[in-house]
């Protein structure tokens, strides 16, 4: 039977497979759809028997890989955001099988498409492999003995995922007003159509009718639905923000420094207690003073836990390599920091080590000053005491810049600057 | 007047995005490329949140298949997983940017360590050695003018386009003048526009067939990942198909002269320095030290790293002495360059699990 949506009734599958059976019953479907055109219908394909249908629809047609129709489907669903527009994927079992994160995807977004697997119980372009949709006993060319477990039931596993329309049927005679049903679904629907293979399916299950196949396995043949309907997905369009630049304040150089060359700063204490963050206002608090900075920070990739370690590079000229071979000054908080510069420090052959009071110091050849970072301000503001402490000691920039950072941050609300020029005199 | 501000390099990549006409982002969670992901989330029209990397690639095709362009950002692990179906996008011609934020291998490795440790595979990343455009960044103004060239190339000659970066070029916090960035042109899709019947595979003079969304009004749209005819219908091995499948190399290998972006400083040296991404900033310095010194080095920083440009070679081959420095074991882009026989004179630095220094690169020109 040729069509609108078929251009002709000559498909290329085996006589007697069911996709002849489904791909009629589409037909039929998508021309009882009032208003409906060829051009409204973007038919999206898997890899398998059901693949090579593409030239016979006069509609949009998109063939991908393996598994994965459901997933290229819901993406053109979702760009086309256009109720008018009918994406269909069909595929099999097969492709179920190996895109099942797809599908249950589509059903958990309720994303408008219709997917229609034809559930021949195998895979057929490959020889007959059983899929993960191949019943108990049923007996394939690479497991002759039967498959030894059943299958699972799409139906019911992608209606608890939250498939509102849902419905498994077997391959058989006239089943074209579920399809325009299925079709119509403002949002995903889904449709299982048993069949049985031909080529692989009958051979090796000689005498077993389809029917009599889905009862044995429990294959359940019926409709699963949500009673209210839920709201079909859309990828909806947003004002963002303005510029991600303008979201960052640009720094005015209102402080100056008598830094000529270039200042090294390695900073190292736990996760959890700011030491990025400090890292970035102590670079911002250069920049300030008209100098140039960078910052890298180095971690495990748990978060808040083990050490924090950021290196910052303060420069007059533009700095290129933002690596530092021997930094100037290496503070650390805690023990984690200290057990992740340990081998810094003991190559240090100029600069200073800053350390919290609690640790006991590591050999060093630079001087070493020793001060209670944690205690007076807790461990969460120690990075500051450490850095307003370096400051003042170096005179590489003055604290203020530092201090005036810090007040345009939601920390400046909370810390006691105050105690903090106290504390790191 | 300036505008300083300190900002990573992931900022500028996905304002320049937005800027050029990014539609959507299409994210999952992987570091280093988590910054991008947050940014996008804050400034493009559209963020999806895929469940994985799979679903990332499927879902940008169908939106570029629909006339989108879409974006996402991975690393290796990600990229490993989407390389089938970055296959099927350059197979279906389908306009998309990937940012690549390298980190430090084999398999889940370091995530937060860097690494320039990908290139072999994107240098063959399509089985049977269909190139993408591939561009590298090295420094904020290349994050800022690449990633907005990327979406061009893209859109120009229908396919995905890799934008390369690593771990550091993507975190590292860096003071930028923001005021000194260059106006980004934003991106006039070249779609279709003539009469009919539209053949999705059809090319203009330049190889590249104009885009068609599927779900149009106009004409039929068949797209496929498998070999196929200028209709877009699947065929074995016809001279057509097979003409189609040559065409997916030609149009991005003849067209690379207007993709072709590199720096190269002093075309009369004793040495040249090669290196990209991060290890491009160590080279600038490792030159700088060494003309200090009196001695006459020149640089070469590629961008457009896939396909090679022919340019590249000529630079390359001027020169006796050539220092390549890269963040993988093997020198990768050396092998890609003059091969596993090499050339004499031709020498790598070469590092995994830290910044390669200028001072190593100097030495191994003095040397």
């Amino acid at each position: 039977m040729s069509g609108r949506f078929l251009s002709t009734e000559n498909l290329p599958f085996c006589k007697g497979c069911g996709h002849n059976i489904v791909s009629q019953n589409l037909e039929k479907a998508l021309s009882a759809v009032p208003g409906l055109s060829p051009l409204d219908v973007i038919v999206v394909t898997d890899i398998g028997c059901i693949g090579i249908i593409d030239k016979q629809f006069t509609t949009h047609t998109v063939h991908g890989l393996h598994g994965r129709s459901v997933a290229l489907a819901a993406g053109i669903a979702m760009a086309l955001g256009n109720p008018k527009k009918k994406v269909i994927a069909l595929l099999g079992d097969g492709g179920a099988t190996i895109g099942l994160q797809h599908l249950m995807e589509a059903a958990q977004r309720n994303i408008p498409l219709t997917v229609i697997v034809h559930n021949n119980m195998l895979y057929g372009m490959t020889g007959g492999q059983p899929s993960g949709l191949t019943p108990r006993g049923f007996k394939t060319p690479i497991m002759p003995e039967g498959k030894p477990q059943n299958g699972y039931d799409l139906c019911k596993v992608l209606h608890a995922a939250g498939a509102p329309a849902v419905r498994r049927l077997l391959a058989l005679g006239d089943f074209s007003a579920e399809l325009t049903a299925a079709v119509q679904v403002e949002g995903f629907s889904f449709v299982e159509a048993v069949e049985l293979c031909p080529s692989y399916g009958v051979k090796f299950n000689p005498n077993r009718k389809i029917d009599d196949i889905a009862r044995e396995a429990g294959i359940e043949i019926g409709w699963w639905e949500t009673p209210v309907p839920r709201t079909p997905f859309r990828a909806e369009r947003h004002e963002r923000c303005g510029s991600l630049l303008e979201r960052e304040p640009s720094i005015a150089a209102q402080y100056s420094s008598p830094l000529t060359g270039r200042y090294t700063v390695v900073l190292a204490g736990s996760a959890g207690e700011g030491v990025q963050s400090a890292a970035e206002y102590l670079a911002q608090a250069a920049i300030s003073c008209g100098l140039h900075a960078t910052k890298k920070g180095s971690y495990p990739v748990t978060v808040g836990v083990g050490f924090s370690m950021a290196e910052i590079i303060i420069s007059r000229e533009p700095i290129n390599f933002t690596g530092i071979s021997e930094p100037d000054a290496v503070l650390v908080t805690s023990s984690d920091g200290l057990g992740k510069v340990r081998g810094i420090v003991e190559k240090m052959s100029k600069g200073a080590l800053y350390l919290d009071a609690s640790l006991d110091a590591p050999a060093t050849k630079v001087p070493l000053v020793k001060h209670d970072f944690r205690g007076p301000l807790g461990g969460r503001s120690a990075v500051y005491v450490a850095i307003t402490l370096m400051l003042n000691r170096t005179g590489v920039m003055p604290s203020e810049a530092f201090f005036d950072i810090l007040q345009q941050k939601s920390l400046g609300k909370k810390l006691d600057f105050g105690k903090l020029r106290q504390v790191a005199e | 007047m300036n505008e300083r501000r300190f900002i990573d390099n992931s900022r500028l990549i996905i304002e320049a995005l937005a800027q050029a006409g990014a539609d959507i982002f299409i994210g999952y969670p992987i570091t280093p490329s988590n910054l991008l992901y947050l940014y996008a989330s804050q400034r493009l029209p559209m963020v999806l949140p895929a469940p994985d990397e799979i679903t990332t690639l499927q879902w940008m095709a169908g939106f570029s298949a629909a006339g989108k362009l879409p974006v996402t950002a991975t690393s290796y692990p990600g990229l490993a997983l989407m390389v089938e179906s970055i296959g099927m996008a350059t197979m279906m011609e389908l306009p998309m940017v990937i940012v690549l934020a390298q980190r430090l291998g084999p398999a889940t490795g370091t995530a937060t360590g860097g690494a320039t440790g990908d290139l072999l595979l994107l240098n063959g990343i399509n089985s049977g050695g269909y190139p993408l455009p591939t561009l590298c960044i090295s420094s904020p103004r290349d994050a800022w003018e690449l990633s907005a060239k990327a979406l061009h190339i893209a859109d120009r000659l229908r396919t995905p386009v890799i934008l390369l970066a690593s771990k550091e070029t993507v975190m590292t916090v860096q003071d930028v003048d923001t005021a000194a960035l260059p106006p980004i042109e934003r991106v006039t899709r070249r779609f279709y526009t003539g009469s009919g019947p539209y053949l999705p595979y059809a090319p203009e003079a330049d190889g590249v067939p104009p885009l068609l969304p599927v779900g149009n009004d106009r004409y039929q749209v068949r797209l496929t990942a498998s070999t196929h005819d200028q209709k877009g219908n699947l065929q074995h091995s016809t001279p057509e198909a097979l003409a189609n499948s040559r065409r997916l190399a030609e149009k991005v290998e003849r067209n690379v002269a207007d993709y072709t972006f590199y720096e190269w400083d002093e075309e009369e040296a004793d040495a040249l320095i090669v290196a990209y991404d991060v290890t491009a900033a160590a080279a600038r310095d490792a030159a700088a030290l060494l003309r200090a010194e009196g001695r006459r080095v020149s640089l070469f920083i590629p961008k457009t790293l896939f396909p090679v440009p022919p340019k590249y070679l000529d630079i390359v081959n001027r020169y006796q002495k050539v220092v390549i420095a890269e963040e993988n074991l093997q020198g990768q882009y050396r092998e890609i360059l003059f091969g596993k026989a090499g050339r004499p004179g031709v020498r790598g630095v070469n590092a995994i699990g830290r910044l390669i220094t200028p001072e190593e690169i100097a030495a191994e020109v003095r040397s």
